[in-house]
C-alpha cells in the first residue's frame, strides 16, 4: 500500500468534506431555529452564486457584488418568511418539508429565468490546479483555501450564536418556540434573521463551489450531497455539520479509490447515503444531534 | 340539485362500508368506465393516445403507489423512481432469461421484485420517520440507479445501456399500436385502482391511516407497526414496479436507467401532493395536472409571444409554476385537487338550498 497516496486521498477527502459542510451549515442554521428541513438550500446556493457571477460580469467590483448579493438574499429571506412560512405555521414538519421542495423548484426556475442557464466561470484569482507538496503527496491549494473559508465561517457563526443578543434569541427559539415567544422574542424577525444568514452562507458556499465547478445548474445538486452530511453529523449541530462533512468527504474518496475499482466505480454518488443509512440505524439523531424525544 | 341520496337506507355495516355506497355514484363510475373504454378510443387520435393518455395512465399508477405509502400510511418516500426501475428491469430480465414467459407474468414478477426491494428499503422506517426516512429512500434512489448503470448483467450486456423492450403479444394479438397499448394500460390501472380503493377501506387500510395519524397511539391500540409499515412499503412498491414496467415497455419502448432518475421521483411526489394525499382519485387528478400543465404552458407561451419564446425559458417558467403550485396547494388545500372536487360535490348536493 502506498501511504503517500493514501494521505493524498485522505486529505483531499477531508478538504472536499469541508466544502460539503459549507452547504450543510445552511441547512443546520434553519433547522436549529425553526425545525424546518430546508430542501431549497441547494437552490439558494445556485441563486446566490448566479447573482454574484452575473453582477461581476456586469463590471461591478467584487466587494460591491458581494454586498448587493447579500442584500438580495436578505430580500429573498423576507419574501420566503412572508409568503411561505407564515401561512404554514403550526403545520406538520413534513408539510413544511414538502413546501421547501416546492420552493426549491421555484428558486431554481427563477434563478435561471432571471439570469441564465449557461456555465459561468468564476475566477477568484486562485489557481485551481496549484498544489502543495508534502513528501510525495500533493494537496490542492484551492481546497485548502476553501477549507480555511469554511473554518472561518463556522468560527464566526459559533461566536455569533454564543455572544450576540440575536444569537442568544436564536438559541432560545430553537429550544422552545412558545417559551421564546413568551419572553418577548419576536419569532418572525428571528426567522428572517435565520433565513438571511442561511442565504449568506449559501452565497459563500456558492462562491467556493462556483469557482471550483463553474457557476451552473449542477451546483444546486450539491445540496443532495449535503443531506447525508446532516444525518451523520446531526441536524441540530454546527460542529456536527463540520464533522459529518469530514466523514462523508473522506469516506467517499477513500471508498471510491479503494473499493470503487472492484464494483465498477462511481460509488461516490450513493456511498454517503449508505453511510447515513447506517448511522440512522444505530443513532438516528446523528453524532452530535440532540436526542429525539417523542411526547405523546 | 346535483343528486340526492335520500331514501337509500343502509341496514347493515356491510352496506354502509360498500366501495360506492350511493346508487348514483355507482352509475357515475360505470359511466366513467364506459367513457374510458368506449368513447375515448372512438374519438381520440394517435397523438392523444400515445403521448398523453398512455403516459398519464402509467404515471397515475406510480402516483397511486406512492399515495398508498405517503397518503395512506404516512411514510414519505423520495425513491419512487428507483422502485419503478426495479419493476422495469426485473420484467425485462425475466423475459430475456425465459423468452416464452408471457409479458403479463413478467410485469407481475417486476412488481413483486419491486415490492421485495421496497420492503428492504422500508426497514429503516421502523426506527425513523419523516424526512429521516426520506433520506433513507433517497439512498435507495441513488443506489439502484447506480446498480443498473454499472452492472451489465441487468442490461443483458447491451453496449449502449439502452435496450429495446421485447414485443408484447396477448392471446395472439400484438400490442404495438397506440390503441391496444391504451387498452392494456387502462385495464391494468383500473384493476389496481379498485384494488387500492378496496384495500384502503379494509382493516389494513384503517391500520395504515392509524399509523399515519399517530404511530405511537396506533401501536398502543394493538396495531403491529412492523407489519403495517412494511406492508405499505410492499404494496406501494408493487404498484410502482408495475408502473415502471408499463413506463418502460409501453410508453418508452426502451428499458433504461435514465428514465428513472431522481427528477421522476419528485415528479410523482408532486402528483400526489397536488392531487391529494390519501385518495385514489387524487393520484389521477395529480398525474393529469402534471402531464397537462407543461403542454398548456408551451401552447400559452407560443400563443402570447407568437412563438418567439425559447423552450429553455418555458422550461424555467414551468419549474417556477410547479414550485408555486406545490406551495399554493400546501397552504390553501393540503388535501389537494381531490379535496377540492369533494368540496365542490358537497356544495352541489345542497345547491340551490343552503340547508
Amino acid at each position: 500500500m502506498d501511504w503517500w497516496f493514501f494521505l493524498e486521498v485522505f486529505v483531499g477527502g477531508l478538504l472536499s468534506g469541508v466544502m460539503y459542510s459549507l452547504v450543510a451549515l445552511g441547512f443546520v442554521l434553519i433547522f436549529k431555529a425553526s425545525g424546518v428541513f430546508n430542501f431549497a438550500q441547494g437552490a439558494m446556493v445556485l441563486f446566490a452564486a448566479l447573482t454574484f457571477v452575473r453582477l461581476l460580469e456586469m463590471g461591478i467590483p467584487m466587494l460591491a457584488a458581494i454586498g448587493v448579493t447579500m442584500v438580495i438574499m436578505v430580500i429573498l429571506a423576507i419574501a420566503i418568511e412572508r409568503i411561505v412560512l407564515r401561512p404554514l405555521v403550526n403545520q406538520d414538519l413534513i408539510i413544511l418539508f414538502m413546501a421547501t421542495i416546492g420552493l426549491n423548484y421555484f428558486i431554481e426556475g427563477m434563478a435561471q429565468l432571471v439570469w441564465d442557464s449557461k456555465v459561468h466561470v468564476l475566477d477568484l484569482g486562485i489557481d485551481e490546479y496549484d498544489a502543495f507538496e508534502i513528501g510525495e503527496a500533493f494537496i490542492n491549494k484551492f481546497d485548502v483555501y476553501a477549507a480555511l473559508i469554511a473554518g472561518g465561517l463556522v468560527l464566526v457563526l459559533s461566536l455569533f450564536f454564543r455572544y450576540t443578543v440575536i444569537g442568544r434569541a436564536l438559541r432560545a427559539v430553537a429550544d422552545d418556540h412558545q417559551a421564546a415567544l413568551s419572553v418577548g422574542i419576536p419569532l418572525r424577525t428571528i426567522w428572517i434573521y435565520v433565513w438571511s444568514t442561511a442565504g449568506i452562507v449559501a452565497l459563500v458556499a456558492g462562491i467556493v463551489w462556483g469557482s471550483k465547478l463553474g457557476v451552473q445548474f449542477a451546483i444546486s445538486s450539491v445540496a443532495l450531497k449535503a443531506i447525508p452530511v446532516l444525518i451523520i453529523g446531526g441536524f441540530t449541530s454546527v460542529p456536527g455539520a463540520i464533522l459529518g462533512g469530514l466523514i462523508v468527504g473522506c469516506g467517499e474518496k477513500l471508498a471510491e479509490v479503494y473499493l470503487g475499482g472492484f464494483v465498477g466505480g462511481a460509488i461516490e454518488n450513493w456511498f454517503p447515503y449508505m453511510l447515513a443509512l447506517l448511522v440512522l440505524m444505530i443513532r438516528p439523531e446523528g453524532i452530535f444531534g440532540e436526542k429525539i424525544i417523542e411526547r405523546v | 340539485m346535483f343528486y340526492r341520496e335520500a331514501g337509500q337506507f343502509k341496514t347493515s355495516y356491510k352496506k354502509d362500508q360498500a366501495i360506492l355506497p350511493i346508487f348514483q355514484d355507482k352509475i357515475a363510475m360505470v359511466a366513467m368506465l364506459l367513457f374510458c373504454f368506449i368513447v375515448i378510443p372512438l374519438f381520440a387520435n394517435d397523438y392523444w393516445l400515445a403521448s398523453i393518455l398512455v403516459p398519464f395512465l402509467a404515471l397515475s399508477l406510480a402516483a397511486l403507489g406512492l399515495n398508498v405509502l405517503t397518503g395512506y400510511a404516512g411514510q414519505i418516500s423520495l425513491g419512487t423512481a428507483a422502485f419503478m426501475a426495479v419493476g422495469a428491469f426485473a420484467s425485462f430480465n425475466l423475459q430475456v432469461r425465459i423468452p416464452e414467459i408471457p409479458f403479463l407474468v413478467a410485469f407481475l414478477w417486476g412488481g413483486l421484485c419491486a415490492a421485495g426491494v421496497g420492503i428492504l428499503f422500508g426497514l429503516p422506517s421502523l426506527r425513523i420517520k419523516g424526512f429521516y426516512l426520506a433520506v433513507a429512500t433517497l439512498a435507495a434512489q441513488f443506489f439502484i440507479e447506480w446498480l443498473f448503470t454499472h452492472f451489465d448483467w441487468f442490461t443483458n450486456y447491451s453496449t449502449s445501456g439502452v435496450i429495446t423492450a421485447p414485443p408484447m403479444t396477448l392471446l395472439g394479438f400484438a400490442i404495438d399500436n397506440p390503441l391496444s397499448k391504451y387498452f392494456l394500460v387502462l385495464s391494468i390501472v383500473v384493476i389496481c385502482a379498485f384494488f387500492v380503493r378496496n384495500l384502503a377501506r379494509s382493516e389494513i387500510g384503517r391500520a395504515w391511516m392509524a399509523v399515519r395519524d399517530m404511530d405511537i397511539a396506533a401501536e398502543a391500540i394493538g396495531i403491529n407497526l412492523m407489519k403495517t409499515k412494511l406492508l405499505a412499503f410492499g404494496v406501494s412498491s408493487f404498484l410502482c414496479g408495475l408502473a415502471g414496467a408499463l413506463w418502460a415497455y409501453v410508453v418508452l419502448g426502451t428499458v433504461e436507467p435514465q428514465a428513472f432518475d431522481i427528477a421522476r421521483s419528485f415528479e410523482i411526489l408532486f402528483m400526489v401532493v397536488i392531487g391529494g394525499l390519501g385518495s385514489v382519485s387524487g393520484a389521477f387528478l395529480g398525474a393529469g395536472f402534471m402531464i397537462l400543465l407543461p403542454i398548456l404552458l408551451n401552447n400559452l407561451g407560443s400563443l402570447i409571444t407568437g412563438g418567439t419564446i425559447s423552450t429553455e425559458t418555458i422550461a424555467h417558467i414551468e419549474y417556477m409554476v410547479f414550485g408555486a403550485f406545490i406551495i399554493f396547494f400546501l397552504i390553501v388545500e393540503p388535501n389537494g385537487l381531490a379535496r377540492l372536487w369533494q368540496i365542490g360535490k358537497e356544495k352541489l348536493r345542497l345547491w340551490p338550498f343552503p340547508y
